[in-house]
C-alpha cells in the first residue's frame, strides 16, 4: 500500500540540490511514526484522537515490537540453554520451573547470586543422586534465604 | 453541531460524507498552491490549498466514516493501515518542506469541512507565523546511537555443553565475559553519544530527545541507547551529518545513524491555546 502510494508520488521537485526532502518514501517507519504520532503541531481538530489514546497506541507499538525475538537477540534468553536451570538438571520437585523468576534472574541479578543458585541446584542434584534424605527440608530452609537474595 | 475537542461526529447517512484532513500549514502563496496541484494525500486523494489569515493549509478529503473518532481509532490499531496513513502524511509534509517552510501537523488532524480549516487558520495565525519565523531556514536531523555488544568482541567460541559439577562455573565464566563485552559496548555508546551531543550543540538551534527505539521497528542491530533530534541551520546540515556519521567509524560495538533532513516535526510541537482549551468557534 505504502509502496504503491510512494510509486504514485511524482518525483520530488528539483530545486537547487538534493539537500532536503528526499526521504518521503524511504524513511524508516519507526522514525516517521515517532514524528507524526508524537510530534508536529497539535491543534484541536473537529475530529480528534484523544491524546491519551495516542499515548496508549505508542506504548502498544513499543510492546508489540519488543518481541521475544528481540529479547533473544539481546541475550536475555540464556535460561533456556542453561543446563543447571533446565528441568533435566533440577530435582523433581523444582521442575515446576518459574519462567518469570528465571527471566528476572537473567536480567537483574548479580553474578554472586547466580552462582549461589547454581551451587544450590548442584547440591540438591547431588543429594538426590546420592539418595540422601532431607532435600525437601533443605529447600524449605533455603527458601527464606533465597527471598533475601532477591532484593 | 458538537464542536468539543473530542466531539464524536458520527457518519450520518452511512458514511457518505467527506471531511478535511490537514497535513501542513505554511504561508499562502504560489508554492503551496503548486504543491497541492500535484501531490496526492492519504489514499491518493488529491490535495487542495485552503487559505485563511494569510496562511495556507494543505488539505485533502477523507471519508467521514473511517476518519470519525471511532474510525480513526480502528485505523490506528491496524499497523499496516497506520503505516499507509503515516507515510502518506509524511510524504506530503516532506515534499512541501522541500520547497517552502511548513509546519507539520500531528497525524490525523481532521476538520468537518474546509470552512472550519480556514477558521482555524485565522484563529491560529499569530502562533503559526511566529513558529514559521522561528523554524525558517532550519531542518531537523535525527541522531541515533546504538550499542551492539555482538560486534564489540570476537564471538565466543562454540560452547561444548558442559555437564557435571563444572557446568555452573563454566557457564558463569562465559556469562561474565559476555556481560563485560556488553557493558563495554554500552559505556562506549554513551561516551560517543555525549560527543555527538557536543558536536551538534555547536551548530544546532535546539535539541529534542526522543525515546530510544526498540524491536522490529528499530530495524537495526544492536540496542538504541540515544535517540535525539537537532534543529540545524540548513547550511550546516551536510557538514554536521558528515561529522556525526564519522564519530563511530572504526569504533567496534557502537553505531551512529543520522536521519533526515526532516521537516522540523520535533520542534513544531507547541500545543496551541486552542489545542489546550479545547477550541471551538468563538
Amino acid at each position: 500500500m505504502s509502496e504503491s502510494l510512494a510509486g504514485r508520488m511524482p518525483a520530488p521537485p528539483r530545486g537547487a540540490g538534493p539537500a532536503y526532502g528526499q526521504q518521503g518514501s524511504s524513511a524508516n517507519l519507526a522514525d516517521i511514526l515517532e514524528r507524526v504520532l508524537d510530534k508536529g503541531i497539535v491543534i484541536a481538530g473537529d475530529i480528534q484522537i484523544n491524546l491519551l489514546d495516542i499515548e496508549l497506541l505508542t506504548i502498544k507499538l513499543r510492546l508489540l515490537v519488543a518481541s521475544v525475538d528481540k529479547a533473544k537477540e539481546m541475550g536475555i534468553d540464556w535460561w533456556e540453554h542453561d543446563p543447571s536451570l533446565s528441568s533435566r538438571a533440577r530435582p523433581a520437585q523444582e521442575t515446576g520451573n518459574h519462567p518469570a523468576r528465571e527471566a528476572e534472574a537473567g536480567t537483574g541479578r548479580n553474578a554472586l547470586a547466580e552462582e549461589n543458585e547454581q551451587l544450590r541446584a548442584e547440591l540438591a542434584r547431588l543429594r538426590a543422586v546420592a539418595g540422601l534424605p532431607g532435600s525437601a527440608a533443605a529447600d524449605a530452609q533455603a527458601a527464606p534465604a533465597e527471598e533475601e537474595e532477591r532484593r | 453541531m458538537n464542536t468539543g475537542p473530542h466531539a464524536s461526529v458520527g457518519a450520518p447517512g452511512g458514511g457518505i460524507g467527506e471531511m478535511s484532513y490537514v497535513y501542513a500549514v505554511g504561508r499562502a502563496g504560489p508554492a503551496l498552491d503548486g504543491l497541492a496541484a500535484r501531490l496526492p494525500g492519504v489514499d491518493g486523494r488529491p490535495l487542495r490549498p485552503v487559505e485563511g489569515g494569510g496562511l495556507c493549509a494543505l488539505v485533502s478529503g477523507v471519508p467521514s466514516d473511517t476518519f470519525s473518532e471511532q474510525g480513526l481509532t480502528a485505523q490506528m490499531e491496524d499497523l499496516d493501515r497506520l503505516e499507509a496513513v503515516a507515510r502518506a502524511h509524511h510524504a506530503v509534509v516532506d515534499a512541501a518542506f522541500a520547497e517552502t517552510s511548513v509546519l507539520p501537523m500531528r497525524l490525523a488532524t481532521v476538520y468537518l469541512d474546509d470552512a472550519r480549516v480556514a477558521d482555524m487558520l485565522v484563529r491560529q495565525r499569530s502562533e503559526f507565523r511566529e513558529l514559521l519565523v522561528r523554524l525558517e531556514g532550519h531542518v531537523e536531523l535525527g541522531v541515533k546511537v546504538y550499542a551492539d555488544p555482538r560486534t564489540a568482541a570476537a564471538p565466543a567460541p562454540a560452547t561444548v555443553t558442559p555437564s557435571g559439577a563444572g557446568a555452573g562455573r563454566a557457564y558463569l565464566r562465559q556469562r561474565q565475559a559476555q556481560q563485560r563485552d556488553s557493558q563495554d559496548a554500552y559505556r562506549t555508546a554513551s561516551e560517543l553519544a555525549a560527543r555527538a551531543a557536543r558536536l551538534a550543540e555547536g551548530v544546532a538551534a535546539s535539541r529534542a530527545v526522543h525515546r530510544p527505539q526498540q524491536g522490529q521497528l528499530a530495524s537495526r542491530p544492536g540496542v538504541n541507547v540515544v535517540n535525539e533530534a537537532y534543529l540545524v541551520p540548513r547550511e550546516h546540515t551536510e557538514r554536521l551529518r558528515r561529522e556525526l556519521s564519522a564519530l563511530a567509524e572504526d569504533v567496534p560495538g557502537v553505531a551512529v545513524e543520522v536521519t533526515g533532513p526532516w521537516a522540523p516535526y520535533s520542534f513544531a510541537t507547541a500545543v496551541t491555546a486552542e489545542g489546550a482549551d479545547g477550541g471551538g468557534p468563538r
